[in-house]
């Protein structure tokens, strides 16, 4: 039980006035980032990570990951009283969310979505607590190949599990490896790809690519879209909390299977969105009230909302254990760590243990001061969204802006940030998924550095990755996940081929 | 050639078309990077692979992503399905234009000015707010920033000349 012990301490960290301080600002930064249109938890973080240099690198993980809580939080606000899923893994949330509000039981579906978030969210960090350094031991092992192996494994799901179409998905993500290529070589130290630009040196952030992409690019989308908020209104006393939280007790198997759910897929890249479609489709199946999903049940918030918070707090789970993220917030958390000089990886476990029980304890803390917040003020959230989208965007705008100049006090940066918005918004249009695109540019330099070092070993021969048990079996996950959507399809006709056969 | 939508709205340019012109970008994008880690040596060296080794490959998959990507629209179904609508392209353009001239203004004038301006023509242009209220907003949130970045967080912005006539 060494990890409670550890925890502790970690509560030690988080408890000091200054952290809590952090721990509110960040909340309510975050629910508001949920909140508006054109930012997301990913670039509100990158946003926001310049003012965190200064900050000793515990109280700055603090505030950046309650910032990604309450922006989780902020997602069910809009799907519920708007019907405008903040984020993609808010859209099962507006199925029974809406039209709850709609029947005037707007605070009584808040209340549900708020605390299934909670539950859902807990039973990942427990899950966090103990398992985290068990794989952090684990990786410990690791050599560039086995390394590989796991990166192979995290892109080879992104082309297999998304529904974009798989070349759209492949172009993406080695666009994001080829610009994270660009610049210094760190193995031979030679310039490669700059065809003689200077401001090509350094290669490109991912900070401005993550800005541009998710915060430039939502806003032209809104804008096309045209957007008017029309929303209800919504009240939230104790009264109705309490009567809420009677109702929900008897939902308690939903909620854990949610939460399972989206722990399972939460560790995979972009598994929240689908995870909150599968925990949705599987509540209904399983629910004895499975007839009245969709009309306004709450069990129908309760089934996504457990998943989708599980599934973001679980995908901090390889971000923390192994340096891999899975998802592009996770992945600007990571941008973080790198630049406050810590090298996320096992090694953290051993290394940095205060930071990384720091953060897990802010995560058991983050989410319960979450949940008061979004609980009191719910009517002041859900304001901001009759702000008009004119008064907004220009804000939004600024605001990017300014957070694409500070990650390197560059002007050049700012230009990249529009280039990068503009393009984010054509791909978006056409299908082509951001998240593998952000993913690889952050983790390119390792991939390749992981390949590189593995194919010296062996003298170049592909060998290597299948010469020992463990990094066969995680390659050949990897290949399982590559060519999924095949095998789904073989599967189905061999079944039907049996059918037919009898 | 004929480029009314099916819903008979404002009609605009086909999505086949911009996917076509997208996935030749991105073809073109994949033979830069081809061509650049030729020059920067795909063989083995005496450190191993050279430099261009590693992004090579990503070059080939971008080229064979793309070429695949253009295979599919070509023969796939849709055909008069619209990007987006006229009316829409000029809201979205309404956006990027402002956006790029603010971009391209703030090395000259500095970030809160530029970001002022912003405000003022994105308020009054396109929300047709009066001018108290977008004075308001446009003067009100480059102070805020100002205060926070340049005082409480010590970061510095770029400024123009007229932060140097204030003597900051």
């Amino acid at each position: 039980m060494e990890e409670v012990a550890n925890l502790f301490h970690g509560f030690a960290v988080v408890l000091q006035p200054y952290n809590i301080m952090l721990m509110l600002v960040g909340i309510v930064l975050g629910v508001i980032i949920g909140v508006l249109p054109g930012l997301g938890g990913a670039n509100g973080i990158a946003i926001l990570l310049p003012l965190t240099f200064a900050m000793p690198p515990t109280s700055a993980i603090i505030m950046l990951s309650c910032i990604y809580w309450g922006a989780l939080f902020g997602g069910a606000i809009t799907a519920i009283l708007f019907n405008i899923p903040g984020e993609p893994w808010s859209v099962a949330t507006t199925f029974d969310g809406h039209p709850m509000a709609q029947q005037g039981k707007a605070g009584e579906a808040l209340t549900t979505a708020f605390t299934s978030s909670f539950v859902g969210a807990f039973v990942a960090v427990v899950m966090i607590t103990f398992f985290a350094p068990l794989i952090a031991d684990f990786a410990l092992k690791f050599g560039p190949a086995e390394f590989f192996s796991v990166y192979f494994l995290t892109f080879a799901s992104f082309v297999g599990l998304d529904k974009s179409p798989a070349a759209k998905t492949i172009v993406s993500m080695m666009i994001g490896f080829a610009l994270a290529a660009v610049g210094l070589d760190s193995i031979t130290g030679q310039l490669r790809l700059t065809f003689g630009f200077t401001s090509l040196l350094n290669g490109f952030d991912f900070l401005i690519a993550v800005i541009g992409l998710f915060g430039i690019g939502e806003i032209l989308i809104a804008m096309e879209e045209g957007l008017a908020f029309r929303g209800v209104r919504a009240g939230i006393n104790v009264k109705v909390v309490w009567e809420t939280w009677k109702d929900l007790v008897k939902y308690w198997k939903t909620a854990l299977l949610g939460s399972f759910i989206g722990c399972w897929m939460g560790i995979k890249p972009g598994g929240a969105t689908p995870g909150s479609f599968m925990s949705y489709g599987v509540a209904k199946k399983l629910s004895p009230n499975g007839a009245k999903f969709g009309s306004g049940h709450p069990e129908g918030i309760v089934a996504p909302e457990t998943a989708a918070h599980a599934a973001g707090t679980s995908a901090l789970l390889p971000m923390i254990s192994l340096g891999i993220p899975g998802s592009p917030t996770a992945a600007v958390l990571l941008g973080g760590l790198l630049i406050w000089g810590l090298q996320p990886g096992p090694l953290m476990f051993v290394e940095q243990k205060e930071f990384v029980w720091g953060l897990i304890a802010s995560m058991y803390l983050g989410n319960v001061v979450g949940l008061i917040v979004v609980l009191t003020c719910v009517p002041l959230f859900a304001a901001i969204l009759r702000i008009p989208f004119s008064v907004i965007a220009p804000v939004i705008l600024v605001l990017c802006a300014i957070g694409a100049y500070t990650v390197h006090n560059s002007t050049f940066d700012v230009v990249m940030m529009m280039i990068f918005g503009v393009v984010g918004y054509i791909m978006r249009k056409c299908d082509y998924p951001l998240a593998p695109m952000v993913l690889a540019i952050v983790l390119g330099d390792k991939a390749e550095e992981a390949f590189r070092q593995s194919l010296l070993a062996s003298q170049g021969s592909l060998t290597i990755f299948w010469s020992n048990g463990l990094v066969a079996t995680i390659m050949a996950l990897g290949l399982v996940a590559l060519f999924w959507p095949l095998i789904q399809s073989g599967l189905a006709q061999l079944r039907t081929r049996a059918r037919q056969a009898y | 050639m004929s480029e009314h939508s099916q819903s008979g709205g404002g009609g605009g340019p086909r999505h086949r078309s911009v996917e076509i012109a997208l996935a030749s970008a991105t073809t073109l994008f994949g033979l830069i990077v081809i061509y650049g880690s030729i020059q920067a040596g795909i063989t083995w060296g005496i450190e191993g692979p050279r430099a261009g080794f590693f992004p090579f490959y990503l070059g080939l998959l971008i080229v064979g992503g793309s070429l695949v990507t253009i295979a599919q629209v070509l023969v796939g179904p849709n055909r008069d399905r619209v990007f987006a609508e006229w009316e829409q392209l000029r809201l979205v353009l309404a956006v990027i234009i402002p956006a790029g001239i603010y971009v391209a203004l703030i090395p000259f004038i500095g970030m809160y000015v530029a970001s002022a301006l912003l405000i003022l023509v994105f308020m009054m242009g396109i929300g047709r707010y009066n001018t108290l209220w977008s004075l308001a907003v446009g003067l009100g949130l480059p102070i805020i920033t100002f205060v926070v970045f340049e005082r409480l967080f010590l970061i510095p912005l770029p400024k123009g000349p007229l932060e140097r006539l204030l003597g900051f």
